[in-house]
């Protein structure tokens, strides 16, 4: 049998959702379900004086309104911070309290007051605008940079400061700028996004009262955390009692990591009316009250010598963790940001200091790439920055500080396994045409456009790993992946995994690893994923971790899988299971015809006898049936890397930004199935240039959400992309044995510093995300000399 | 909001099977289709006309069926996702879809696929540029696109 790692292997998963089968959340209904509508709070800070239900009430189809005050008399629990964060001085994170809904204070736009719960949507939302709501406006705090000095939000939490963390090393850091011959700076602000899932979070819970369960189906990347959650701190249901389905997820990007308030009180409510309750999110809720993305504020320095060579680097951010601290809000900003702040690069001194803050907007979590975009977006800015400075080639400084030695320690966390650095920019700079830049660049100022290019070389961390390291740095979780692969007793085969996708291509590229290992075809083989009921607890989808965990507990299944069939196929065939080899999905006695197929032992280990003899073909000691079970937890991280390179043309005229060329050389290491891979890279590219051209949250002083639908906020739409041009290189991962790296972030990481960069060079001048067309024009024009017409 | 709905018996053809219903005049088409037949394949993403997740033929050419009342539609023909692969065999559109890679979460897929559909009546060999033009009212998060036009490429080859 051919090898399908490696192959474009149609996705298994396409039928279904091309013909209208998928099943999303919010195509499950249940007989006799009501509908929750949410009311939230119109203020970004206020305090809650009243909350009348009365005339609510008697609206007509009202099966039941809570409140505040009933998440209190239930005593359900808050929503959670996963991540615990110590300040430099040694003082943990201060956290302020997270009720699902609200009694006393609203921190947010959107923030969460009651539920009105009733026999149909309408009369939902018809009951929800009858709820009278006594609030007492509070100033809000939105501003990232001033919130520091702005009245402080919550009773204990002085400076609205959540932590003051330091990654590095200040005095060596000192040291290496005393010898500099120059300094590079750059003050930066790093746009806050929504992620925009294009499914609405939506829950339907179903309380059976004869078993006392509750079945939440839930658009999760991560139903078995959204189960511990629910349980263990918002205490809506013993695990044992709760079960959790994420069926078809539209999308997630970090958004559905984690159970909401919404989750948490659909659960609760579902359990109190003993009916089901359903909620779907319409898409200014997703704005409102999804977790957003980035939101930093950074001041950051390169220390160089003349001739190119990095000597340090120190980074001060300002984070915004918005009005609670998530799940992964507070992870984001530093362990996953602060070590690949120093980029790609041998830095010998480097330090990240990062104050997270809390303001009056929506939490901020994970985004597609999750604080390394953050860092990659600060130091390729900068090194761009001094090749400017020094007069050097941009790709000619980047050459000079690249590791060439692998395994590589970088400067403040991280060992980096494998890479090769200098032959992805090369490879991405003859793909690009990089030399040809300037005949391009005449040629569009013969037309009057100003054409610019731009690099990116980035490196990332994903995969997070070890759990024992993980949760020395304030982990509330593992982070490893579990696989049960059983075979039923006809010979197909299902592979239960804890990760889930939502649109990565799990049932086909699992399915691909699966098949390779067992020998089986891949249309005997079925992925299942995403209920908490089916197979093991695992850690969902995020961080590019699902492949290279999650894969590698399969394989690690499947070789358990294998030994126990080794042992059965020699009692079948009466030799020693040393003499058993396996390949193609058949054991085999060395330098014999003789043996069996995996299926048929399968079938034996099921049906251990024979009829009208008593003789098993299980060894001693083996129990019959063939599951098996692993828990994969990686030794290190997975380190991918590339280099991106993009073309802009701009027209001074308009300042409209059009993307010429895009090309992204990736090193993903072993590469499964690289249509599969070449989607992500493509997704992540329009998400990142998204970000560098087009998308921007903004709340106004009052902390009103202006960009709250798809008329204020820009989404990428088909029309403003080029063809990309992917290439790729490969230094296998050593940390698992597929030697895979994750490749879903990529794209995201490496695109907005790519694409600022060529605006910049194409304009001549610094400018922040989104380069809109009126930034763009200003840039070009010049404020100074407009104003100076105007008046 | 407003209470009080009248009602509206309405027929119509949806993917080839004759409906007579009761329906509020408020019951946008896309409200009507998932909630009254059960087709859910068509999908909500937005609130104001934009994503086009929910895009469906109506007497053969596309519309946003969130933002028409099906009360209106009566007698129209209606064809949605799960109505264009013939006798169990997908769509020449769904196939390029499936082959190219076309789509990940496949949410905004159905919308996707049949705006695509009506621009090939439209245009038989479109250029990406039209492609890409056409699609401008289909926002999807995944594919970063690439794939869709390639695949509307490939089934205008096909068809």
């Amino acid at each position: 049998m051919a090898s399908l790692v490696g192959s474009r292997v149609e996705r298994k998963e396409d039928k279904k959702l091309l013909t209208g089968r998928g099943r999303y959340t919010a195509d499950v209904n249940f007989v006799h379900q009501t509908f929750a509508y949410f009311v939230r709070s119109p203020h970004a800070r206020a305090q809650i004086k009243k909350v009348d239900t009365s005339k609510a009430l008697k609206s007509p189809g009202v099966v039941s309104i809570l409140t505040g005050a009933d998440i209190v008399n239930d005593k359900i629990g808050g929503l959670i911070a996963g991540w615990r964060i110590k300040s430099e001085d040694g003082s943990d994170m201060k956290v302020p309290p997270h009720p699902p809904l609200a009694s006393d204070t609203v921190n947010y736009v959107g923030d969460h007051v009651a539920v009105v719960i009733a026999e149909t949507l309408d009369e939902a939302r018809n009951a929800a605008e009858l709820v009278k709501v006594d609030y007492k406006i509070l100033k809000a705090v939105v501003s990232t940079k001033d919130a520091m000095s702005s009245d402080q939000i919550y009773k204990d939490i002085p400076k609205n400061m959540c932590f003051d963390w330091l990654l590095g090393d200040r005095a060596k850091v000192k040291e290496a700028f005393d010898k500099a011959d120059k300094i590079i700076k750059i003050d930066l602000i790093n746009n806050r996004l929504i992620p925009n899932a294009m499914e609405p979070r939506a829950a339907n819970a179903d309380y059976n009262p004869s078993t006392e369960e509750i079945t939440l189906y839930t658009t999760s990347q991560n139903p078995h955390l959204a189960r511990i959650i629910i349980s263990a701190f918002n205490g809506v249901a013993p695990e044992n009692k709760l079960r959790v389905i994420a069926p078809d997820v539209g999308g997630g990007f970090g958004s559905k990591i984690y159970p909401y308030a919404e989750e948490v009180v659909c659960s609760w409510a579902a359990k109190k009316i003993e009916r089901p309750v359903k909620w779907v999110a319409d898409r200014t809720e997703s704005f409102l009250s999804d977790c957003h993305g980035r939101d930093h504020v950074t001041h950051a320095e390169l220390a160089v010598k003349n001739d190119g060579t990095f000597l340090g680097f120190k980074n001060e951010t300002i984070a915004n963790l918005g009005a609670y601290a998530s799940v992964f809000g507070t992870v984001t900003p530093t362990y996953l940001f602060g070590p690949c702040a120093t980029g790609v690069y041998k830095m010998p001194a480097a330090y990240t200091n990062v104050k997270a803050i809390y303001t009056n907007t929506a939490p901020v979590d994970a985004y597609r790439g999750a604080g390394r975009p953050e860092a990659t977006y600060t130091i390729e800015t900068l090194v761009e920055k001094a090749a400017r400075e020094l007069g050097m080639d941009p790709a000619e400084i980047r050459m000079k500080n690249f590791p060439t030695q692998f395994p590589f320690q970088q400067t403040l966390v991280h060992s980096v396994d494998s890479g090769d650095y200098v032959t992805g920019l090369n490879k991405a700079m003859e793909v690009a045409d990089y030399k040809g830049f300037e005949k391009r660049k005449r040629e569009s100022a013969s037309k009057g456009k100003l054409r610019g290019i731009g690099l990116c070389s980035y490196f990332e961390a994903c995969g997070i790993a070890p759990s024992p390291v993980v949760m020395m740095l304030g982990c509330g979780i593992g982070l490893w992946e579990s696989a049960e692969v059983r075979f039923n007793p006809t010979g197909n085969v299902t592979v239960f995994t804890g990760s889930h996708s939502h649109g990565q291509g799990h049932d086909t590229t699992f399915a691909q690893i699966a098949a390779d290992q067992l020998g089986v075809p891949i249309e005997n083989i079925e992925i299942s994923h995403g209920d908490t009921d089916k197979g093991p607890f695992g850690y969902g989808t995020y961080g590019s971790r699902s492949l290279t965990v999650g894969g590698t507990a399969i394989v690690k299944a499947c070789d358990k899988i294998i030994a126990k069939g080794k042992r059965v196929a020699a009692k079948m065939l009466e030799a020693s299971v040393d003499d058993i080899e396996f390949s193609n999905g058949e054991f085999v006695v060395a330098k014999s015809n003789k043996k069996k197929t995996i299926g048929e032992v399968a079938f034996a280990c099921y049906l251990p006898g024979t009829y009208g003899e008593v003789k098993s073909p299980l060894p001693e000691g083996d129990e019959p049936g063939l599951k098996e079970t692993s828990f994969f937890d990686p030794v290190n991280f997975s380190f991918p890397a590339g280099s991106h390179i993009c073309e802009v043309e701009v027209d001074p005229d308009t300042g409209e930004t059009k993307l010429a060329k895009y090309t992204a050389v990736d090193d993903f290491g072993t590469i499964i199935n690289p249509l599969v891979v070449e989607g992500q890279v493509h997704g992540g590219l329009a998400q990142g240039i998204g970000q560098a051209l087009y998308e921007n949250c903004h709340y106004d002083e009052s902390g009103q959400l202006v960009t709250a639908s798809y008329m204020d906020y820009t989404m990428p739409r088909a029309d403003n992309f080029p063809e990309f041009t992917l290439g790729f290189t490969c230094t296998p991962a050593t940390s698992n044995p597929l030697g895979t790296k994750g490749c879903g972030e990529a794209g995201a990481i490496a695109a907005p510093p790519a694409v600022m960069n060529a605006v910049m060079n194409a304009i001549g001048t610094e400018i922040s995300m989104p380069a809109t067309a009126e930034k763009v024009w200003k840039a070009c024009n010049g404020n100074k000399k407009r104003n100076s017409e105007a008046a | 909001m407003w209470d009080g709905a009248e009602m509206s018996k309405i027929s119509l053809e949806v993917n080839g099977k004759k409906f007579t219903k009761e329906v509020s005049d408020h019951t946008l088409l896309s409200v009507f289709l998932r909630e009254i037949l059960n087709l859910t394949g068509t999908h909500v993403g937005c609130d104001t006309s934009q994503c086009g997740a929910c895009v469906v033929h109506v007497d053969g050419k596309s519309i946003k069926s969130c933002t028409a009342f099906a009360a209106d539609l009566n007698g129209s023909k209606i064809t949605t996702i799960e109505g264009i692969a013939q006798n169990g065999k997908m769509h020449p559109m769904q196939e390029a879809f499936k082959k190219l890679h076309g789509l990940q979460c496949g949410f905004c897929t159905p919308g996707m696929v049949m705006s695509a559909i009506d621009l090939l009546q439209n245009n038989k060999k479109p250029s990406d540029t039209e492609i890409r033009d056409w699609l401008e009212g289909n926002i999807c998060r995944c594919t970063g696109y690439q794939n869709i036009v390639a695949a509307v490429k490939e089934a205008a080859s096909k068809m």
